[in-house]
């Protein structure tokens, strides 16, 4: 028998600092980001051509002293340093500005809205998820298959549609109805007018009003899961690690879902974090064909008039959206793959 | 002795799109208990195939014909049930390259416990942790490094916990694919160490399978030469490697120049060209094409594995000529 080989392994509390590190790096990271999305957000619409009091104007105002006094009103009068640490003290104060369209706060305007966005996108994200996870582990375990290839060929339709375009079918189809048959749904909004909202009657009126756009995101996002599920699920497949698996006796299905399953969600996982993350890009298209009133329509609206602060507003919240899905995402990699902590 | 491996006639043809591939064509193995046989052939020739027959891992594209008895049972016609029982608990794996072979995102414990728990039942699991840490301290490693990831731990010490996962339902038979082939010599020579310690410690039987004659000669009792899916010379370890009457077994047996040879050491002899494609073997002698002893007649037939004095045997018509 050889000699025990010395090698001291490493003690917890290393070990545990390595994942505390790991954490602060990817913390400091995204504090990093969140702080140039914060300066960038500034200058992007400080350098937009033209004057903004002009642009902002449309022509509402006819003499220079209206002009001016509009300026000061939001303090463009000032030196651009100034107004930056104006920008940036107020930011940090929760204060973002007030709407040019409904007169008030854009804070208060976007936390209105921004539970609605987040229940519209949370929902299909998780559904489409879930779905498509399904869907793609299938796939590969019956790779080449009758249902492997109808469920490629049916989500890359689904993904190839342009989603506003899928809304509107749907609307067409289940909303206005067709021929003999009814419509079943709401072809927009969130509430029926004639529903407390904060009864149960009204969460399920919400629920039957947000059915179209949840599907339609949800056909929209299943692609981009069941895809990537199947593709790294077909890469565990091939590994060396499985033939062991089997070796040792364990039956199919625990192979399947002990190792190859488990490996394979780690990129669909960082996926999903980060398309969590573009909750008001993935919205605008869809709550404007819905109508209903979340982040998106609001963004959607404040470009058409264009209503400066909360424009900045949706724009720093979104982006503030990506770098803490971003974050997220990372630290649970970080969790599920103890080789990245190293 | 009892025979725990028996492979009579066996061969393995792969379904590829471009018609059946021949990996294995008609080989006879026997392993009994105590003693290690060495299987050795270039890249491609069939030795991992027929390590993968051995427990029915060979690909579902995969046709066998022949007979495969592990302890005295038959693998290819056992039900799943009766397999999957017999995986690692009557016979286990070596398998080559660790890094790969181990399931990156489980610790060490984990996986060797999982083949513990699959054959197993009603083993409590501090009995369980015990008998991990038993099984890393029998193969050189220290019982805490259970706790490790496969890539904290280095190419010696991963073969090791391979190893050591291999022992851990107490097979009666080991097979061990290219179990040195990521180490460098160092390391080599401790695994073959360990290797051949715990077949005397044991008295299990075990398979080695290796590209490299000299790894062989220095653990094996008997050695069988493959290639192109045939077995081509066979005898004691000693004899195949200091006596090779094969000229492909000479071939290999050059290519690893022996210390305290300098004519070897000055002039390491090589093989031209490359082992044929399986699905266009040439007629005749399948090594005729890179034979330096070919003549017309090894064109002719493939020639059988003629049997030599004692339990030697060699497939070349040319055996014993000048």
């Amino acid at each position: 028998m050889t000699a025990v080989v010395t090698n001291a392994p490493a003690p917890p509390v290393a070990r545990r600092r390595t994942y505390l590190s790991y954490v602060g790096s990817k913390v400091l990271g995204a504090f990093g980001s969140l702080c140039f999305v914060l300066v960038l957000n500034f200058f992007l619409f400080r350098v937009l051509p033209g004057d903004p009091a002009r642009t902002l104007g449309r022509g509402r105002f006819r003499t220079e002293a209206q002009l001016e006094a509009f300026r000061h009103t939001y303090g463009l009068d000032q030196s651009l340093p100034h107004q930056f640490v104006t920008y940036v003290g107020n930011t940090l104060t929760g204060h973002l500005g007030v709407s040019l369209r409904y007169r008030v706060p854009v804070s208060e305007l976007i936390s209105e809205r921004l539970g609605t966005t987040l229940l519209l996108v949370g929902s299909s994200t998780i559904l489409a998820m879930v779905i498509g996870v399904y869907i793609g582990m299938i796939g590969a375990w019956n790779r080449g298959g009758p249902f492997d290839r109808f469920s490629t060929g049916s989500t890359l339709t689904l993904y190839s549609m342009p989603e506003w375009w899928l809304g509107l079918i749907l609307i067409a189809v289940f909303a206005v109805g067709i021929g003999p048959f009814p419509g079943l749904f709401p072809t927009g909004g969130l509430h029926s007018l004639d529903v407390d909202p904060n009864s149960l009657q009204g969460w399920i009126d919400t629920a039957w009003h947000l059915t179209l756009p949840v599907l339609t995101l949800t056909l929209a996002f299943l692609a981009e899961y069941s895809l990537v599920m199947r593709s790294s699920l077909l890469d565990e497949l091939g590994e060396d690690y499985l033939t062991t698996a089997r070796a040792k006796g364990l039956r199919d299905v625990d192979v399947r879902r002990r190792h190859a399953a488990r490996n394979a969600l780690l990129p669909t996982t960082t996926l999903s974090a980060i398309s969590l993350g573009y909750v008001v890009s993935g919205a605008i298209t869809i709550e404007t064909v819905f109508s209903i009133p979340g982040l998106g329509l609001l963004a959607q609206e404040a470009l058409s008039i264009p209503d400066y602060w909360v424009l900045q507003g949706t724009f720093l919240v979104a982006a503030a959206g990506v770098i803490l899905a971003n974050l997220i995402a990372n630290l649970l990699y970080g969790v599920l793959d103890p080789r990245v902590r190293s | 002795m009892t025979e725990l491996l028996a492979l009579r006639d066996v061969s393995v043809s792969y379904g590829t799109l471009d018609g059946p591939l021949p990996a294995v064509r008609g080989v006879d193995v026997v392993v009994h208990a105590g003693e290690v046989v060495g299987v050795a052939g270039e890249s491609g020739c069939g030795k991992s195939t027929l390590a993968s027959t051995v427990l029915r891992l060979q690909p579902k594209s995969a046709t066998v014909s022949g007979t495969v008895e592990v302890l005295g049972a038959d693998v290819l016609t056992m039900g799943w049930g009766d397999l999957r029982a017999l995986r690692w608990a009557g016979a286990s794996i070596v398998f080559q390259g660790a890094l790969h072979s181990l399931n990156p995102v489980h610790r060490v414990e984990r996986q060797i416990d999982e083949a513990i728990r699959v054959h197993e039942s009603g083993v409590s699991d501090d009995a369980i942790e015990e008998r991990v840490g038993a099984l890393l301290e029998q193969v050189g490693l220290p019982p805490a490094r259970m706790r490790a990831y496969p890539h904290q731990l280095s190419g010696g010490q991963r073969q090791r916990v391979m190893i050591a996962m291999a022992l851990a339902c107490r097979p009666s038979l080991i097979i061990a694919d290219e179990p040195t082939t990521a180490l460098d010599v160092m390391v080599q020579a401790q695994i073959l160490d360990l290797l051949s310690g715990l077949v005397k410690d044991l008295g299990v039987g075990m398979m080695i399978i290796s590209h490299d004659l000299s790894v062989l000669a220095d653990v094996c009792d008997r050695v069988l030469v493959m290639y192109a899916g045939r077995i081509v010379e066979s005898g004691s370890a000693q004899q195949v490697f200091s006596d090779p009457q094969h000229p492909y077994t000479r071939a290999l047996s050059g290519a690893f120049p022996r210390i305290g040879d300098p004519a070897a050491r000055y002039a390491p002899t090589g093989l031209a060209g490359d082992p044929p494609d399986p699905r266009e073997l040439p007629t005749g002698c399948s090594f005729a094409p890179r034979c330096p002893r070919v003549v017309d007649r090894c064109r002719e037939a493939e020639p059988p594995l003629l049997q030599l004095e004692g339990e030697r045997a060699a497939a070349c018509i040319r055996v014993g000529e000048p």
